[in-house]
């Protein structure tokens, strides 16, 4: 069951820790993101996993009286690297909230977002990169005759599948989402997370979820925070059925959390 | 029942009365005024004698001085032949309002978008009182400033024939209505959700970015209001183009003129003014005017609000 070796590591993070004044909210966590997998951080509330994965697109820095130390390395650059191009990573490296934040605006115009923040669109006409990302989505079939409408009349799946196209029309390299189904129905969760098995092949997916089931039927490996720290990183099956760390095992089978 | 829930239920009683009496008063006030000046005012239609001097038409056409002259528009209330047409003082106050609203709304927008979107929290701590402290000053004292010390250096800024003019008087006018502005269009751009920031961001807006295409049109409904807002206190406000206009009524639409508003015209003119007589009266539907001005004006922008809001959030259809 060992992965193959020649999966390449996309996001390398070394020793990241954040601390306010007085509370450690990440504890020298290091962890690597391979392409075409999707990664899950489970973890109670207050672990650090939104923290951790705000920290990736440097989120974070909308948030005050935090101090970042450690490395989150994109290829060779070092996203904390002053002279990082904020506006160009956080197009590299995409996000999708746990509440979906379409803004009151068309669908198109929603979709379109991303795309009126850079100079160049990339490559396509902008029809075609719509369809093809409501598709990748699976909500092209349900919007396809009414893109001009308010996207606030969507429901709230359509809402959060409209959120996920909008990050995928700026070609992210990596896609992180914090607990996007936590506000949603069985049926639209298992449309987003058919969306994410479809899209892995094209950027690694980095799942924060409070659902340990979710993590077990969709993630290829899974991480356990506590506490702000990295107990156990394995594959999810391994994870789930022998955990190494007692802890782990308290908190997938059940027993607290 | 016990005691206690008994005296508690008739104290909630009383109070319940008392704020339903307190609203009262104020609507029954409003309308009375409203009534008042109405009826003050209505003897340019009845009565034959006034409608002689100040009728409709005498009010809003050009009318010839002598006869055979060439047809002007003039306020001429207090000459041999009185004369009352309402256009110059509506040109006056149209024209200050404007070169106030110009000067005050970039102004007051701009510093509402700093506040809420960029400055630090301990300077928008200290931003948002200090410019709301504006609006307490009297407007006697910005007048006061406007007239004595702002003019004279407006006049030499543009080489301007008159002291007094709409451009002066205009601005000082606009700082009456920066923070009625400011005020409520920081409270909408502050209301929009942080969510939708954040989801701008991560798609790789920068913070301008943000503001621009993301914040403020979210919160445009809130800062049109703001702007009609302003728009009511500028045709209104009555101390300052009274002291920084010049008060000529002249009807000229060029802003280095000076004019006459029609709120000054009935500040200046009421006091001296013979109780019944056609002036009077006249100066009534002045005000008659300027409460259906701001009515209608406020009733269309909440209209265009109430619209623009169902459009953005997707309630219309």
């Amino acid at each position: 069951m060992t992965p193959p070796p020649a999966l390449q590591e996309m996001l390398r993070v070394e020793a990241l820790s954040v601390k306010t004044k007085n509370a450690t909210l990440l504890d020298r966590v290091s962890l690597n993101v391979r392409e075409r997998e999707i990664l899950s951080i489970i973890g109670p509330a207050g672990s650090g996993k939104t923290t951790f994965l705000r920290c990736l697109n440097r989120l974070i820095d909308l948030e005050g009286g935090l101090s970042v130390s450690g490395k989150v390395l994109l290829g060779e650059q070092d996203v904390f690297d002053d002279a990082v191009d904020l506006a160009a990573l956080r197009r590299r490296i995409g996000m999708v909230f746990a509440l979906p934040t379409p803004l009151p605006l068309s669908i198109r115009d929603n979709l379109r977002l991303g795309l009126r923040f850079q100079k160049s669109s990339g490559p396509g006409t902008l029809e075609e990169r719509i369809e093809t990302c409501l598709r990748a989505a699976s909500l092209w079939d349900e919007v396809k005759d009414r893109l001009g409408e308010s996207a606030q009349k969507l429901s709230g799946g359509q809402q959060q599948r409209l959120c996920l196209a909008r990050t995928l029309m700026v070609r992210p390299e990596i896609l992180l989402l914090d607990e996007p189904c936590s506000g949603l129905d069985p049926i639209s969760t298992a449309q987003i997370e058919e969306a994410l098995q479809s899209l892995k092949d094209q950027m690694p997916v980095v799942l924060v979820t409070n659902n340990v089931k979710q993590a077990s039927r969709t993630s290829d490996r899974t991480a356990f925070f506590l506490q702000g720290e990295l107990v156990e990183l394995d594959d999810t099956g391994r994870l789930f059925t022998a955990p190494r760390d007692p802890r782990t095992a308290d908190y997938v089978s059940g027993r607290f959390g | 029942m016990k005691p206690s829930s008994l005296s508690h239920s008739v104290s909630e009683k009383i109070i319940e009365t008392f704020i339903h009496l307190s609203a009262a008063v104020s609507i029954v006030g409003l309308v009375l005024i409203f009534i008042f000046i109405g009826k003050e005012s209505l003897p340019v239609f009845t009565s034959p004698e006034i409608r002689r001097e100040a009728s409709l038409s005498k009010i809003f056409l050009p009318q010839s001085p002598e006869p055979g002259e060439e047809k002007v528009f003039r306020w001429q209330p207090v000459s041999v032949v009185p004369k009352y047409s309402l256009l110059p003082l509506v040109v006056g106050t149209l024209k200050a309002t404007a070169v106030a609203l110009l000067f005050a709304i970039p102004l007051a927008l701009a510093a509402a978008l700093f506040t809420s979107e960029f400055a630090p929290s301990w300077l928008r701590e200290w931003v948002k009182p200090v410019i709301e402290l504006l609006a307490g000053i009297p407007s006697v004292v910005m007048g006061f400033f406007a007239l004595i010390v702002m003019a004279t250096y407006v006049q030499e800024l543009f080489g301007l024939d008159f002291r007094l003019n709409a451009i002066s008087a205009g601005i000082a006018l606009g700082l009456a209505v920066v923070p009625v502005v400011y005020t409520m269009a920081e409270d909408a751009l502050s209301a929009v959700p942080q969510s939708y920031r954040e989801g701008s961001i991560a798609l790789g807006a920068t913070p301008w970015q943000t503001a621009w295409r993301v914040v403020l049109p979210a919160a445009f409904p809130g800062i049109f209001a703001a702007c009609i807002l302003g728009l009511g206190r500028a045709i209104g406000e009555t101390m300052i183009v009274l002291m920084a206009s010049g008060n000529a009524a002249v009807s000229s639409w060029s802003p280095t003129d000076p004019f006459r508003s029609l709120s000054a015209t009935i500040a200046a003119e009421m006091g001296e003014v013979v109780r019944g007589s056609t002036h009077y009266h006249v100066l009534f539907f002045i005000g008659v005017l300027l409460f259906l001005f701001t009515f209608f004006i406020n009733y269309l922008g909440q209209l265009f609000v109430e619209r623009l809001r169902q459009k953005l959030s997707g309630t219309d259809k």
